[in-house]
């Protein structure tokens, strides 16, 4: 077992409920749930790595792919929705030429939909490496993309 | 007690301080939506300033007052003078405000939009006195853009607390008689009265009882619980104390969507400072009342805020409903009574308590009582987070308290996409839950959506079925398979394949679903729906019949066109192009192939804030037929 998942697993008390937890932080501290992680998990924890599988793809969170260099993520929340986000993820998808969830060949982009940031009033907005930008338009967006390599 | 009192009179008195501060203070509202729109670098800005002038000021970062087309809203507080806000600071328009207050010593009248309290300056309006605020009365939000929420002692200083000592001097029995008198119900959309839950809690046998937050604000459209939290986390944290006082648990948790990671710090931050003051643990405040709160982060799934999905997920399991009874009062985390409160239920109990339930029934009318916060946006002037008493009408809430719309209105969603769309006819109904209901909409957890004529009505029903549809936990057929039916009928709809009996077809689908799924998100699911097909039977009509969008929206019955006679040749469209369907030569009008053109709206938008030009390129529809 590698040292990154004893350290995550010393965070956690062994139960069935620190089995989400203990995702989340394997994905916080890999990027994404390794198969040899899942594995590690169903040892520390006894249960079943199919088990495990059928928890962490149950959730939007949980990705199995290693993640690219910079995740956007357009919001689509109703307030984005009415506003044009949606015109703005058809011009991504066509612009990076891959569908939500996946990530660009060269790793630079991840793309993904989220449902809601919580930020209607600026609507509509995307999410780049974690921060927010507000009233995007497509031309914005192609522009903004262009800062991160 | 004694302890925490002590505490409570230091924080009144550096409270006291900071408003009678000897050098200015610059309030800056930093919760998520602030900082998305610039504080952040306002701050940055703030501090290089004190330190390139040499000038000393206190910056107290706050929390959202509300009015977030305002944002980012700077205040400045002179020595004893009022605090004055300035909206929308951009980094040009802060340099003149600080430059003036901190150097020149002179407030900056030129720009405020508002001030609060006391030694007025003459020309500025009242903050709330503003059109925005004025219909709007703030119990949940009373603190939030005031205090910083980092801090307990802020919260301490105006009268934070209080609530949780006066409810631990009555006994359990009498806490839940005050809540029963105030006649509060669930905030998170059902309305179930909060006494009822927990007194069936309290009278479940088992030790271990728990008390859960459902900060799982999955509602696309919706931010009250997030705001809530970032700008006043002890108050919801308050109200977890007396809850759990009440129904007799000694273990809190709460659940709360890991997409708000500044609300996650925030309570963090909030539960450390309570362990300090000793409101948290064994014996709080002397009394025998012991109690702990834990953080569980969701992992993005919207069925997750209904009660027993979260059970499960909290558990570690799929975050499935399960069938109910037996009710989580008397099963449910890890099998023992649990209470399940909304957060802003939370957050008003310590006004309750504080004030008197007498005082709280003051607001809303008979079955309806208190406030009841709305995330009120999208086509709207005035945006923004707004508290009102229940029984206010749509109409007061979108024109008094919104400012309207710039284009026609169309529709109003509430209750997110569990909700339902209702017409400019509607506009008079008191928001309560029994009159939502009666319209074929619920109350829901308080997103209010505005669209005007630009919003396509089967475009949103097929995105909130999509919603819903993409959400079903799979569990229960009616949802399962009836949600994802209901989708592929609408887009069939909106590509222009519709036929009359696809709306018998909506209905039908629609009211099995609702008869027959599980759990309230498969109930609610078909609402959006039901309520279009009923209210603008009309437009799903005109898509079928005269293949025409009359909101210019679905892309099947548009075109992009140039408009010969008005374009300039500016060349803007054609280098934005993506996919080279426009071309022309300099100063020439342009053309714009549609066999290529991707209708990704790249054109209109330089087009459109072209100064010149301005509208040279149109999207149409269909002509209506006669």
């Amino acid at each position: 077992m590698s040292e990154a998942m004893k350290v995550i697993f010393n965070r956690h008390e062994r139960g069935r409920d620190a089995l989400i937890p203990i995702l989340q932080d394997v994905q916080k501290e890999l990027g994404y749930i390794s198969p040899e992680s899942v594995a590690a998990i169903s040892r520390y924890l006894r249960i079943s790595e199919n088990e495990i599988f059928g928890v962490s793809s149950f959730y939007a969170q949980f990705r199995f792919s290693p993640p690219g260099r910079h995740s956007v993520r357009v919001c689509l929340g109703t307030a984005c929705h009415v506003r044009g986000g949606s015109t703005l993820l058809d011009c991504l998808q066509n612009g990076l030429g891959i569908a939500c969830g996946e990530s660009t060949p060269d790793r630079r982009y991840d793309l993904e939909r989220v449902a809601c940031l919580g930020c209607c009033a600026l609507s509509p907005v995307v999410q780049v490496d974690g921060k927010i930008f507000s009233k995007i338009t497509v031309n914005k967006l192609t522009e903004l993309l262009k800062y991160y390599e | 007690m004694n302890r925490l009192r002590k505490r409570i009179e230091s924080a009144k008195q550096k409270w006291e301080a900071l408003q009678g501060s000897e050098s200015p203070v610059i309030y800056v509202g930093a919760a998520s939506c602030g900082k998305a729109a610039g504080a952040v670098q306002l701050i940055a800005q703030t501090e290089r300033f004190l330190k390139e002038n040499k000038v000393s000021a206190e910056i107290v970062q706050v929390g959202c007052i509300g009015p977030c087309y305002l944002e980012p809203l700077v205040d400045v507080q002179m020595p004893g003078g009022p605090r004055v806000s300035y909206n929308n600071v951009t980094p040009k328009s802060l340099g003149p405000i600080l430059q003036s207050a901190l150097v020149e010593r002179q407030l900056l009248t030129r720009g405020a939009i508002g001030q609060f309290g006391r030694n007025s300056y003459k020309g500025i309006p009242g903050f709330f006195e503003l059109p925005m605020l004025k219909p709007q009365v703030r119990v949940v939000l009373r603190n939030c853009g005031f205090i910083d929420p980092d801090q307990i002692d802020h919260y301490l200083a105006v009268d934070g607390y209080l609530g949780l000592m006066n409810a631990l001097q009555a006994t359990p029995e009498e806490v839940i008689g005050t809540v029963r008198q105030s006649g509060l119900r669930g905030r998170g959309g059902a309305g179930f009265p909060t006494f009822k839950k927990w007194t069936f809690c309290r009278g479940a046998p088992g030790e271990q009882k728990y008390l859960i937050c459902n900060a799982d604000e999955g509602d696309p459209g919706a931010f009250m619980n997030r705001s809530l939290i970032e700008s006043d986390p002890h108050a919801v944290l308050e109200g977890m104390l007396i809850a759990g006082y009440a129904i007799g648990a000694s273990k809190g948790i709460i659940y709360i969507r890991a997409e708000y990671p500044l609300a996650i710090e925030r309570l963090n931050n909030a539960l450390r400072q309570m362990r300090e003051c000793a409101l948290l643990g064994e014996g709080i405040l002397g009394s025998d009342f012991s109690f702990d709160i834990k953080i569980k982060e969701g992992a993005g799934a919207f069925v997750c805020g209904e009660e027993t999905a979260l059970i499960g997920s909290i558990e570690g399991k799929r975050g499935m409903p399960r069938s109910r009874p037996p009710f989580p009062a008397l099963s449910g985390l890890f099998g023992c009574p649990t209470v399940i409160n909304n957060v802003e239920t939370l957050g008003t109990l310590p006004n309750i308590f504080r004030n008197g339930a007498e005082w709280y029934t003051r607001f809303g009318k008979e079955g309806n009582r208190g406030t009841k916060t709305f995330s009120l946006v999208g086509k709207i002037r005035r945006p923004g987070l707004i508290e009102v008493q229940l029984g206010t009408t749509l109409r007061e809430i979108v024109y008094n308290i919104g400012g309207g719309l710039q284009k026609p209105f169309k529709a109003i969603q509430t209750g997110g996409p569990s909700g339902g769309c209702l017409s400019e006819e509607f506009l008079d109904l008191a928001v309560d839950y029994e009159s939502l209901a009666a319209a074929g909409s619920i109350m829901g957890s308080g997103g209010l959506i505005v669209m005007d004529e630009d919003t396509c009505i089967v475009d949103l029903a097929r995105y909130f079925l999509d919603f819903t549809q993409k959400e079903s936990c799979g569990k229960c057929t009616p949802c399962r398979v009836g949600t994802r039916h209901m989708v592929e009928v609408l887009e069939k709809i909106s590509h222009g394949e519709g036929s009359a009996e696809d709306l018998l077809v909506l209905r039908t689908l629609g009211d099995t679903i609702r008869k027959g799924a599980l759990c309230g998100l498969g109930q609610t699911a078909p609402n959006p729906v039901l309520t279009t097909l009923r209210y603008f039977r009309n437009e799903y009509l005109e898509h079928i019949k005269d293949r025409r969008c009359r909101a210019v929206v679905c892309k099947d019955f548009i075109e992009y066109r140039v408009i010969q006679e008005k374009c300039t040749g500016c060349q803007s469209c054609v280098r934005v192009c993506p996919t080279g369907a426009i071309s022309g030569p300099r100063a020439e009008p342009h053309n714009l192939d549609a066999s290529k053109c991707i209708k990704c709206r790249s054109c209109y938008e330089v087009c459109r804030f072209d100064a010149i030009a301005g509208d040279a390129i149109v999207i149409r529809t269909a002509e209506k037929k006669s």
